[in-house]
C-alpha cells in the first residue's frame, strides 16, 4: 500500500459522495414525472403499449408486464445469436452460436448478470453485440431501476392500490437517465482512446515483421452502458482489462464512477421520495462501511505480493519505478490500487466487469469479491437491485430491533407485518439455496471444468455459482464454464437469483403501498441513527457470514493458509 | 394476458431500435467525426502500412528491442483473442512458468540485477498489455546497451523521457509504452548502423 494508492481510493469515494445527491435528486424528478422534455416521444409509445402515464398498476400487473417483457427480450437475443451468420454487421464472418451457449447468454443478459461463457471477439457479430447485448444492457438495468422505484413507492404512498406503471418507469429510466448519460460518457471514452467503429478487424505488420490481427468494433457505446447499468458483459473476452475497453486510468475512473452512480443515487432518491433524506444517507453509510472494509482487505492482500514468486526471483517490492505487488493477471497502467478498487466496486455493485483477472488474485483478495456477492450485492449493488436487496435486510433489521424491544416493527412510517417478513425471508433464502444447491450439484457432476487443483479449484466453481446467482457476471475465468452442464445450471442460477427476489419485492411493495402510515412517536426506533446503521450492517454480515463461512473456509481461507505455509497445488 | 403481452412486445421492438441501433450508430457517427483516430483504434502507421496500435502490445523477441510482458492471448499478443492466464496464486503451473521466465531473462540479461521486476515475469490481464513499468524497462538497459553499442545513461534518459506519468498526476501508475519506446529507439539509433 502506498500514499498515492490510498489517495486514489479517497478521490473515488469523495466523487461518489458528491454525485449521489445530484443524480438522486434528478431521478426523483424523473420518476415523479416532472421531467417532460421527451413527452412527445413518450405519449405515442404508451398509446402503442395500450397504457397511459396516469395508469397505476397493482403489483401483480406490474410484475406480469416485467416478466413478459424480460421473456420477450431473452427470446429475441437467443434468436439473434442463432442466426447471426445470416445477418449484416458481421465483418468477421462469425457463425451461429451453439444452443446451450446462446441460452446461457440470453439468460445472462436478460437478468442483468452478463456472465460471459462466450469470448466476445471470437463468438459474437457486431449486430449481436449492438441489437442484442446492448439492448438488454439498457432494459435489464431499467427493469431493476423500475422495481426499486416501485418498492420506494410502496413505502412512500398511503393507502394506495398501485405501485406505478412498469411501461412508464422503464421508458423513463432509459430515455431520461441511461441514454443521455451513455451518449455523453461514450463520447468521452472515445476521446480518451476507446474505439467506436463498424470497420473490420485491422491487419497490422509489427515492428518485428509478424502479422497481428487487431479486433475492433463499436466498443465505447457498449462500455458506457455496461458499466452505468451494472451489466458488465465485455465487448472483448478479457472485459475491461482490454486496452481498448479501458485504455488508461482516467477511463478506469469513468467506468468505476458509472458503476456506482445510479445505485448510490437511488439511496438518495429513496430518502427524497419517503420525505426524509436522512433515511437515504443511513443506507448509503451502511453500504459505505462494508465497501471500505472490502477495499482495505483486497488492496492490502495484493500489495503484499505472492510469497511463492518472491522466492523464485520476482521483485514485488514497491519502489519509485514500480508499484510492485502481485501482478499476475493485472495491467501495468492500473497497478495494484486502481485494479483492486475496481475489483471491489464491480462486485459490490452487480457489475461484473473486470480490469484484473480475479482468478489470479491472492486468496484473501479474491475472497472479497466472493463475499461482496454472497452478501447479496447490497453494497451499492446493481442498479435498482442493490436498493431493493438492501431493503430486504432493512426489513429484517427493524424486525429484529422490534423483537428486542417488544414493539411492532416500523420503517419510514409503515408498520412491517408478518407477510413482509415472510416474503423478505423467502427472497433472502433463495440466495444460499441456489448457490449452495446448484453449486453442490455442479461440483458432483462437472468437476472436470476446474482448472486449478487444491482449494483454489473449489473457489473457482463457487465463484461461478455465486456470481451467476447474484447476477454479477464476473468469473474466476480459468473455470471452464462453457459446457452444456454449466451453461444450463448457471443459466438457471441467474434466472432464480433475479426473479426469486424481484417477485417477492414487488409483492412487498404492493402490501406496503396499501397500508396507512403510522405517526412517529417517542417509541419509534429512529432508522437514521448510528445505532440503526450499525445494526443493519451487522445483520447483512451475520446472515451472509453464517450461511457461507463453511464453504469460504474450504476455499479461499484454506488456500491462504496453504500458501503461507509454502504449499502449492 | 394479451394486455400484458402488448407492452412487452412493443417495448422490446422500440427499445431494440432506440438502444440497439440508433444509440450505437449515432455514437459511431459522432465518434468518427469528432475523434477519428481514437474511434478507429489508435492505429500506428509507418510509410502507409499499419504497424500496430498505440494501445495494444505486440511481441518483441529480438535482443535489441525492449521486451513486453508475458502474454496469454493466443500464442502471445493475439489481438483477436484476448486472455489472461487465470492461474490461481497457489498454482504450481503458475510458479513453474514464472521460474522459467526468470531463468530465461537472467540468461539473456547477465548484467542485470538478479531480482527481476514482477511485471516482466507475470502474464497481464488482457494478454495485450502495451506497457511495462519503468523498473522493467530500466532492468533491460544493460542488454540493449550491449546490443546497440550505446552508453547506458543515454538509454536511461530515453526511458525517463518516454515514461508516462499517472493520469492527472494521480490515477493509475507510471508506465512505458513498449512499442513507442522501441520506435523511438529505432528512430534515434537504428539497429543496422
Amino acid at each position: 500500500m502506498d500514499a498515492n494508492g490510498i489517495l486514489q481510493i479517497v478521490v473515488f469515494v469523495a466523487l461518489i459522495c458528491l454525485l449521489t445527491p445530484v443524480i438522486g435528486g434528478y431521478m426523483t424528478r424523473v420518476y415523479d414525472g416532472r421531467i417532460t422534455a421527451l413527452r412527445w416521444l413518450e405519449r405515442p409509445l404508451y398509446r402503442l403499449c395500450g397504457t397511459t402515464d396516469t395508469e397505476d398498476q397493482h403489483w401483480t400487473r406490474y410484475a406480469g408486464t416485467l416478466l413478459l417483457f424480460t421473456l420477450a427480450g431473452a427470446l429475441l437475443l437467443y434468436a439473434l445469436q442463432r442466426v447471426q451468420g445470416l445477418l449484416p454487421f458481421n465483418p468477421a464472418g462469425l457463425g451461429a452460436v451453439a444452443p446451450d451457449l446462446a441460452f446461457n447468454t440470453a439468460a445472462s443478459f436478460a437478468t442483468n448478470t452478463n456472465w460471459q461463457s462466450y469470448g466476445g471477439e471470437t463468438t459474437l457479430s457486431y449486430l449481436t453485440q449492438m441489437a442484442g447485448l446492448t439492448v438488454q444492457n439498457f432494459v435489464s438495468a431499467a427493469s431493476g431501476m423500475a422495481v426499486a422505484v416501485a418498492l420506494i413507492r410502496g413505502f412512500a404512498r398511503r393507502s394506495a392500490s398501485g405501485i406505478g406503471n412498469f411501461t412508464v418507469d422503464l421508458t423513463r429510466s432509459v430515455l431520461y437517465v441511461l441514454l443521455p448519460l451513455c451518449v455523453v460518457g461514450a463520447l468521452a471514452l472515445v476521446a480518451l482512446g476507446v474505439p467506436q467503429t463498424l470497420a473490420p478487424y485491422a491487419e497490422a505488420t509489427t515492428l518485428e515483421g509478424a502479422k497481428q490481427t487487431i479486433a475492433l468494433g463499436p466498443v465505447a457505446s457498449q462500455m458506457m452502458i455496461k458499466h452505468l447499468g451494472t451489466n458488465g458483459g465485455g465487448f472483448f473476452n478479457v472485459n475491461a482489462a482490454h486496452p481498448f475497453e479501458n485504455p488508461n486510468a482516467l477511463t478506469n475512473l469513468i467506468h468505476m464512477t458509472a458503476i456506482f452512480l445510479i445505485g448510490a443515487g437511488l439511496t438518495n432518491t429513496f430518502g427524497r421520495m419517503v420525505g426524509d433524506m436522512r433515511q437515504g444517507w443511513a443506507l448509503f453509510a451502511s453500504m459505505g462501511i462494508l465497501f471500505l472494509i472490502g477495499v482495505a482487505v483486497a488492496y492490502g492482500a495484493e500489495s503484499a505480493g505472492n510469497p511463492a514468486l518472491t522466492a523464485i526471483g520476482a521483485d514485488q517490492a514497491l519502489s519509485p519505478w514500480q508499484p510492485g505487488g502481485a501482478m499476475e493477471g493485472k495491467e501495468v497502467r492500473f497497478g495494484i490500487a486502481a485494479s483492486m478498487l475496481f475489483s471491489v466496486v464491480t462486485t459490490a455493485a452487480s457489475c461484473g466487469a473486470v480490469v484484473a483477472m480475479h482468478d489470479s488474485l491472492m486468496p484473501l483478495a479474491g475472497m472479497v469479491p466472493l463475499v461482496n456477492m454472497m452478501l447479496g450485492e447490497v453494497i451499492i449493488g446493481g442498479v435498482g437491485a442493490g436498493l431493493y436487496g438492501m431493503m430486504l435486510f432493512v426489513l429484517l433489521a427493524v424486525f429484529i430491533a422490534g423483537l428486542m424491544v417488544g414493539r411492532t416493527p416500523e420503517y419510514v412510517g409503515k408498520k412491517i407485518e408478518a407477510r413482509e417478513i415472510t416474503l423478505a425471508m423467502l427472497a433472502v433464502l433463495a440466495f444460499p439455496a441456489c448457490i449452495l444447491g446448484l453449486g453442490a450439484t455442479a461440483l458432483l457432476l462437472g468437476a472436470g471444468s476446474l482448472q486449478d487443483a487444491g482449494p483454489h479449484g473449489l473457489s473457482e466453481l463457487l465463484y461461478a455459482y455465486v456470481s451467476a446467482t447474484a447476477n454479477n457476471g464476473s468469473a474466476f475465468a480459468g473455470f471452464g464454464a462453457n459446457t452444456v452442464l454449466h451453461n444450463t445450471l448457471l443459466g438457471l442460477a441467474m434466472l432464480i437469483g433475479r426473479f426469486a427476489v424481484i417477485v417477492p419485492v414487488l409483492a412487498i411493495a404492493g402490501a406496503l403501498a396499501a397500508r396507512r402510515p403510522v405517526p412517529v412517536s417517542a417509541g419509534t426506533f429512529p432508522t437514521h441513527s448510528g445505532l440503526f446503521i450499525t445494526l443493519l450492517t451487522l445483520v447483512v454480515v451475520i446472515i451472509g457470514g453464517l450461511t457461507f463461512f463453511p464453504v469460504l473456509a474450504l476455499g479461499p481461507l484454506a488456500e491462504h493458509l496453504s500458501l503461507a505455509a509454502g504449499l502449492l497445488f | 394476458m394479451l394486455s400484458l403481452l402488448r407492452p412487452a412486445l412493443v417495448l422490446t421492438g422500440v427499445m431494440t431500435v432506440v438502444t440497439g441501433l440508433a444509440y450505437p450508430l449515432a455514437v459511431t457517427g459522432l465518434a468518427e467525426t469528432l475523434f477519428p483516430r481514437q474511434a478507429g483504434g489508435s492505429l500506428v502507421h509507418d510509410n502507409g502500412t499499419v504497424i500496430g496500435s498505440d494501445l495494444i502490445g505486440q511481441t518483441f523477441t529480438r535482443p535489441g528491442y525492449f521486451q513486453g510482458r508475458p502474454s496469454a492471448a493466443g500464442t502471445g499478443y493475439d489481438a483477436a483473442n484476448s486472455s489472461g492466464s487465470n492461474l490461481g496464486p497457489s498454482s504450481r503451473p503458475l510458479v513453474d512458468a514464472v521460474a522459467e521466465r526468470v531463468n530465461t531473462l537472467r540468461a539473456a540479461n547477465p548484467d542485470a540485477p538478479a531480482q527481476v521486476p514482477v511485471d516482466l515475469v507475470t502474464a497481464s490481464a488482457s494478454g495485450l498489455d502495451p506497457h511495462i513499468t519503468p523498473a522493467a524497462a530500466l532492468w533491460q538497459v544493460p542488454r540493449i546497451a550491449r546490443e546497440r553499442r550505446l552508453p547506458a545513461p543515454a538509454l536511461r534518459d530515453l526511458i525517463h523521457e518516454m515514461t508516462e506519468g499517472r493520469d492527472l498526476g494521480l490515477l493509475g501508475e507510471p508506465r512505458v509504452n513498449v512499442l513507442r519506446l522501441n520506435r523511438a529507439l529505432d528512430a534515434r539509433w537504428p539497429l543496422s548502423s
